[in-house]
C-alpha cells in the first residue's frame, strides 16, 4: 500500500507541470509548420525584413551586413555544448560564405512567433539541438546562397547558370566579374524563395564536419561573456528567494518587520504559494536580509518522506507481483528462468542527482502594464516565453524573452521556474527591472532531480551457458509522468525505458530468445527533470554492469559475452569493437591496471565506452584512461564532439563517485558543493575519442556517451576487485578517487 | 565602506566591512567576469588575484581586502593586450560554457607566477576549480601551451 505521503505526492506532481503543458500545447499545435520550415515560410519575399541594425535578411537564417559580414540566426541554446558554432558552421557550408566573417545572433521567441514559428524549434535538449534542425538550417543557408547568386546574375543581367559562389565572393565566370555577398545582399533579400534547393554531400563538406575553432570563446576567456546572471538594466533591482524546502509545501507567512530596516531592503514578495522573495538594492543586501527573515512553512505530509521510505517504496514496486508497464517483451521470459539450468539475480539503484549548473538559477524581468520582458539563459526559449506569457498574463504580443549565454544547463534550464519567479517578483513591482538569483543553497535544494530509480535483473542460462532469459524490472520515479503528462501512453513513459527500448532512438543492443523489459512506476514528490543522458544513465548502468555479471556467471569474456549477443545489433557492435581495439582488449594491460566495457544507444547514437584504472586499498579508485566511441551518424564538428565525449565523462563519473541527494524530512539534504561534490582537474582521465560516423542518419552528441562512464568504470573495479557496487555513489561505499 | 584597488585603480565601494569582495566587485564595482558559484569558496569560480595570490573572492571581505591590489580578470592583460593564459585559452579552445573559465584562468596565471614550467602533478595539485562542462584536459594543454609560450 501506498504511505500517505507518496499519494499525496502523487498529487503534488501537477503543482509545477502547468506551464511546461502550455509550452507542449505551444509546440504540439505549430510542430508542423516547425518541422516544414525551410522552404515554405517567409524567406524575405518581396519587401526585404531587416535585423535590428537595418541589415537586410536575405532569410530569416541570414542577414549579410555591407562589410560582408554574415550574421547566421541560432534558434537553438548554447550552453557549452558547442550548438551554436556546429549550427552556424551546417549553415556556413551550404551558403558559400567566409568562415571567418560569421557572427551569430539569437532571434528571440517573440519575434519568432510574430513571424509564424519562422525559426522552428528553440528547444535544446534531448541532445537535439543540431540533429532536429540540421535539415532546414542548411536549406536556409543553400536558398540563401541561390538567392545572393540570382541577385549578382539579375544585375549583370547574364544567366545565373554562369555564375557560382565561394567564400562569399561571386563570379561571373566566362567574364570573370566578382561581387560580394555584402554587395547583393539588398537585391537578393528581395527575391522570391526558391522553390528547389538541393543540398551538398556531407563528403564535400568544408566547412561543416571540421574541427574549427569555436565561435563564443573570446569572449569567454575576458570576462566579457554576458551571462543571464550579469544581465543590468537601468534602476534594476536585486531578489533572492526561497521556496518552501518541502516540495509540495506552501508558504505560511513571513515578519516582514524583522528585516525592513535592513539596509538596501525594498520589499518582501509572496512567490506563488510556496516562496518569498526580498527585492533589495544588491543580491548580497537581498540575501542577507532573506536569511534575517522568520518564515513559516505549512510543509505538509511530504515532510514525512525520507530516502528510507522512497527505498522502501521503489523495492515493493521490483516484485513481480506488481503492476507494472511492459516496454518490451519477446518469449517467455518467466517460463525461461524457470526451466534455467543457472539462474542470476541482481539488484542495483540509482540516487537523484542535482543539475549544479556553475551558474545557479536566475531570470531578470521587466513588467509594465503593457509589456513583460525577460532575459534569462534557457535551454528552450519558447517555454521560456511561455512561461513568462502565464505569469505575467500578458498577451503573446506584448511579451519576450531574450536569450543570454548559459553557464551550464545540462537538462536544467529547459524548465521555467525561475523564469515563472522573476515574472511573479516583477508584476508587484511594475516599471522595475528585477534580477532574480537562486544561491547554491536554493539551487541545490530545488532542483529538477534525476529521477530515482532501482532495478531487478534476473537472467537465464541453458546448460551450454547460453543467456536464453533476461528479465529487466525496473521500479521508480517517471520524468514525463511530473513535466510532460501528455506524454505517457495510457500511463506508461516510453522515455523510461531509454537504453533498453526495443527500438527507435535508444534501443537494446541485444538480441535475447526471451527478454522482458517493465517499469513499476513509483513517483516521489521529489520533482524530476531531464538531467544529462535522462534514463540512458541508469539503464545503461544497469544493463551493463549486469552484463558483465552474467559474462562472469557463464565463465565467458565480458566483450566476447557481449558479441555473442549483438548479431544482429551491427551499430551498436561496431562502437564496442571500435573501443575494444583501442583500449587493447584482449592483450595485458599494464601492472595494476584493469579494465571495463560498455555499451549503449541513446538519442540516436551508438557509444561504447572502455576504461582503465588500478585500485589501491580496495577502496582507491585512479581512472588513468578512457577510450569512448560514438556513431552519431554524421560529425559536425570533431574538435567539439571530443570535448563533449570528455566532458560527459566528467558528469557522469563526478555524480558515480560525489554525486547523490538524498531525501530527509521531505527536502534535499545536499546544500552545497561540499556535500555534492564534484570531479577535479586532479581526478580527470584521459579521455581518447574514436569517432566513427557511419552516415545514413544524425544522432545526438551531448548526451549518449555519458551512459558509458559508469558503467565502464565499475566493470574495470570488478576487475580489479571481484567486487560489485550495485548502489551509488560511491562514496557511500567509502570507495573514492586516488 | 572600503577603498579597494582593483586593477591599478582605486574605487571606493559603499558596503558593510562583511561583505563578501565577490559581491562587491560584481555589484557595487560592477566587474561581472567575476563569478558566483557557491559562496563557500569550494567551487573557486570568483578567484581572483589578490596581491598576486589566487584567492576565492567570496571568502574574503572587503575589509579584508582593503589596501590590497586585487586583480580580477578583466585586469589581467596589461596594456589592452591578453594574458598569454587567456592566449592559450583561445588557441586550445578550451571554454565549453565558459562560466567557470575566468576563476580557472585567474588560478592558472597565478601558478605560472610562481611556478612557470607546471608539471601535471603541480597542476593537479595547484587547480581545484569545479567545471561542470569537464573541459580539464583542454585545461591542461592550454597550461602546458601557455607555460610554453
Amino acid at each position: 500500500m501506498l504511505p500517505q505521503a507518496h499519494k499525496e505526492a502523487a498529487m503534488n506532481q501537477h503543482i509545477m507541470p502547468k506551464l511546461n503543458r502550455r509550452a507542449f500545447v505551444i509546440g504540439a499545435t505549430t510542430a508542423g509548420a516547425g518541422l516544414a520550415l525551410g522552404l515554405d515560410l517567409p524567406f524575405g519575399g518581396p519587401s526585404v525584413v531587416r535585423a535590428a541594425d537595418g541589415s537586410p535578411e536575405v532569410n530569416c537564417w541570414v542577414v549579410i551586413r555591407p562589410d560582408d559580414t554574415v550574421v547566421i540566426r541560432i534558434a537553438r541554446s548554447e550552453m557549452g555544448q558547442g550548438t551554436l558554432t556546429g549550427l552556424a558552421q551546417l549553415v556556413a557550408e551550404e551558403l558559400e560564405c567566409d568562415w571567418s566573417k560569421v557572427t551569430t545572433e539569437f532571434p528571440t521567441p517573440g519575434q519568432s512567433v510574430a513571424r509564424k514559428r519562422v525559426w522552428g524549434d528553440f528547444s535544446t535538449g534531448g541532445s537535439r539541438g543540431i540533429r532536429t534542425s540540421q535539415d532546414y538550417v542548411r536549406k536556409g543557408g543553400a536558398a540563401a546562397r541561390m538567392m545572393l547568386i540570382q541577385a549578382a546574375a539579375n544585375d549583370w543581367k547574364v544567366p545565373v547558370s554562369e555564375c557560382k559562389a565561394s567564400s562569399s565572393v561571386i563570379t561571373h565566370m566566362p567574364s570573370g566579374k566578382t561581387t560580394t555577398y555584402g554587395k547583393v545582399a539588398e537585391a537578393a533579400g528581395k527575391l522570391e524563395p526558391p522553390t528547389d534547393v538541393k543540398l551538398k554531400d556531407p563528403k564535400d563538406w568544408t566547412i561543416a564536419g571540421k574541427g574549427l575553432k569555436r565561435l563564443d570563446t573570446s569572449d569567454k576567456t575576458t570576462g566579457k561573456m554576458v551571462y543571464g546572471i550579469d544581465v543590468k538594466l537601468p534602476g534594476m533591482l536585486n531578489a533572492a528567494i526561497k521556496d518552501c524546502p518541502v516540495f509540495g509545501g506552501k508558504l505560511k507567512s513571513f515578519d516582514e518587520a524583522k528585516i525592513a530596516s535592513m539596509k538596501g531592503v525594498k520589499k518582501v514578495v509572496r512567490v506563488g504559494d510556496s516562496a518569498v522573495a526580498v527585492v533589495a538594492d544588491t543580491w548580497w543586501h537581498a540575501k542577507t536580509a532573506l536569511d534575517a527573515l522568520p518564515i513559516v512553512w505549512d510543509e505538509g505530509d511530504n515532510a514525512k518522506v525520507s530516502s528510507e521510505t522512497i527505498a522502501k517504496w521503489l523495492a515493493e514496486g521490483l516484485d513481480n507481483a506488481q503492476p507494472a508497464y511492459v516496454g518490451q517483451q519477446n518469449g517467455d521470459v518467466k517460463a525461461a528462468i524457470a526451466s534455467a539450468a543457472k539462474k542470476v539475480e541482481a539488484v542495483y539503484s540509482y540516487p537523484y542527482q542535482n543539475h549544479a549548473t556553475m551558474e545557479p538559477m536566475n531570470a531578470t524581468a521587466l513588467y509594465t502594464a503593457d509589456k513583460c520582458e525577460v532575459w534569462c539563459g534557457t535551454q528552450n526559449g519558447e517555454a521560456a516565453y511561455a512561461a513568462a506569457l502565464e505569469a505575467s498574463g500578458l498577451p503573446p504580443e506584448k511579451v519576450d524573452v531574450h536569450k543570454m549565454m548559459l553557464g551550464g544547463g545540462f537538462g536544467r534550464r529547459g524548465m521555467t521556474d525561475y523564469v515563472r519567479q522573476a515574472v511573479a517578483i516583477a508584476k508587484q513591482m511594475p516599471g522595475t527591472p528585477i534580477k532574480l538569483l537562486w544561491s547554491r543553497e536554493e539551487d541545490m535544494q530545488h532542483g529538477k532531480y534525476h529521477p530515482i530509480t532501482q532495478c531487478k535483473l534476473t537472467g537465464a542460462f541453458d546448460a551450454d551457458n547460453n543467456l536464453v532469459g533476461l528479465h529487466y524490472r525496473l521500479s521508480g520515479q517517471s520524468i514525463l509522468f511530473s513535466v510532460r503528462p501528455e506524454a505517457l501512453q495510457n500511463g506508461m513513459d516510453p522515455a523510461a525505458f531509454q537504453g533498453v527500448a526495443q527500438s527507435g532512438e535508444a534501443a537494446i543492443g541485444y538480441t535475447v530468445p526471451n527478454l522482458l523489459v517493465e517499469h513499476a512506476m513509483r513517483n516521489p514528490h521529489v520533482p524530476p527533470g531531464f538531467w544529462r543522458g535522462v534514463n540512458v544513465n541508469h539503464n545503461a548502468i544497469y544493463l551493463e554492469c549486469f552484463m558483465d555479471e552474467l559474462a562472469q556467471a557463464a565463465g565467458q569474456d565480458p566483450l566476447e559475452f557481449r558479441r555473442k549477443l549483438m548479431g544482429t545489433h551491427p551499430k551498436h557492435l561496431a562502437v564496442l569493437n571500435a573501443v575494444a581495439e583501442k583500449i587493447g582488449w584482449g592483450t595485458p594491460a599494464p601492472q595494476g591496471v584493469y579494465r571495463g566495457i560498455a555499451q549503449v544507444m541513446g538519442y540516436g547514437s551508438y557509444v561504447a565506452g572502455a576504461a582503465e584504472i588500478s585500485v589501491t586499498d580496495g577502496s582507491k579508485i585512479k581512472v588513468h584512461r578512457i577510450v569512448a566511441s560514438t556513431d552519431p551518424g554524421y560529425v559536425v564538428n570533431p574538435a567539439q564532439v571530443e570535448r563533449q565525449i570528455a566532458g560527459s565523462f566528467v558528469y557522469g563519473l563526478s555524480a558515480l563517485f560525489y554525486g547523490g541527494c538524498t531525501v530527509k524530512d521531505g527536502r534535499i539534504e545536499q546544500t552545497n558543493f561540499d556535500t555534492y561534490n564534484s570531479m577535479r582537474i586532479n581526478e580527470m582521465p584521459k579521455v581518447e575519442s574514436v569517432m566513427a560516423p557511419s552516415g545514413g542518419f544524425w544522432g545526438g552528441v551531448g548526451e549518449p556517451t555519458i551512459g558509458v562512464a559508469a558503467p565502464a568504470v565499475l566493470n574495470a573495479y570488478f576487475a580489479a576487485t571481484g567486487k560489485r557496487i550495485r548502489t551509488f555513489p560511491l562514496r557511500n561505499q567509502n570507495i573514492t578517487f586516488a | 565602506m572600503a577603498n579597494l584597488n582593483i586593477n591599478g585603480k582605486t574605487i571606493n565601494v559603499d558596503v558593510e566591512d562583511d561583505t563578501p569582495l565577490l559581491w562587491a566587485i560584481r555589484e557595487n564595482v560592477g566587474l561581472t567576469g567575476t563569478k558566483y558559484g557557491c559562496g563557500i569558496a569550494q567551487c573557486g569560480a570568483c578567484t581572483v588575484h589578490i596581491d598576486g595570490v589566487a584567492m576565492r573572492s567570496c571568502g574574503v571581505t572587503v575589509s579584508e581586502a582593503a589596501g590590497k591590489a586585487i586583480t580580477t580578470i578583466e585586469g589581467l592583460g596589461v596594456n589592452n593586450a591578453l594574458h598569454k593564459v587567456q592566449l592559450a585559452w583561445i588557441a586550445n579552445d578550451v571554454p565549453q560554457c565558459g562560466y567557470c573559465q575566468s576563476g580557472m584562468i585567474m588560478a592558472v596565471a597565478a601558478l605560472l607566477k610562481e611556478n612557470p614550467k607546471p608539471t601535471d602533478q603541480d597542476i593537479d595539485d595547484a587547480i581545484t576549480n569545479i567545471c561542470r562542462c569537464g573541459t580539464f584536459q583542454q585545461v591542461r594543454e592550454a597550461i602546458h601551451a601557455a607555460a610554453s609560450a
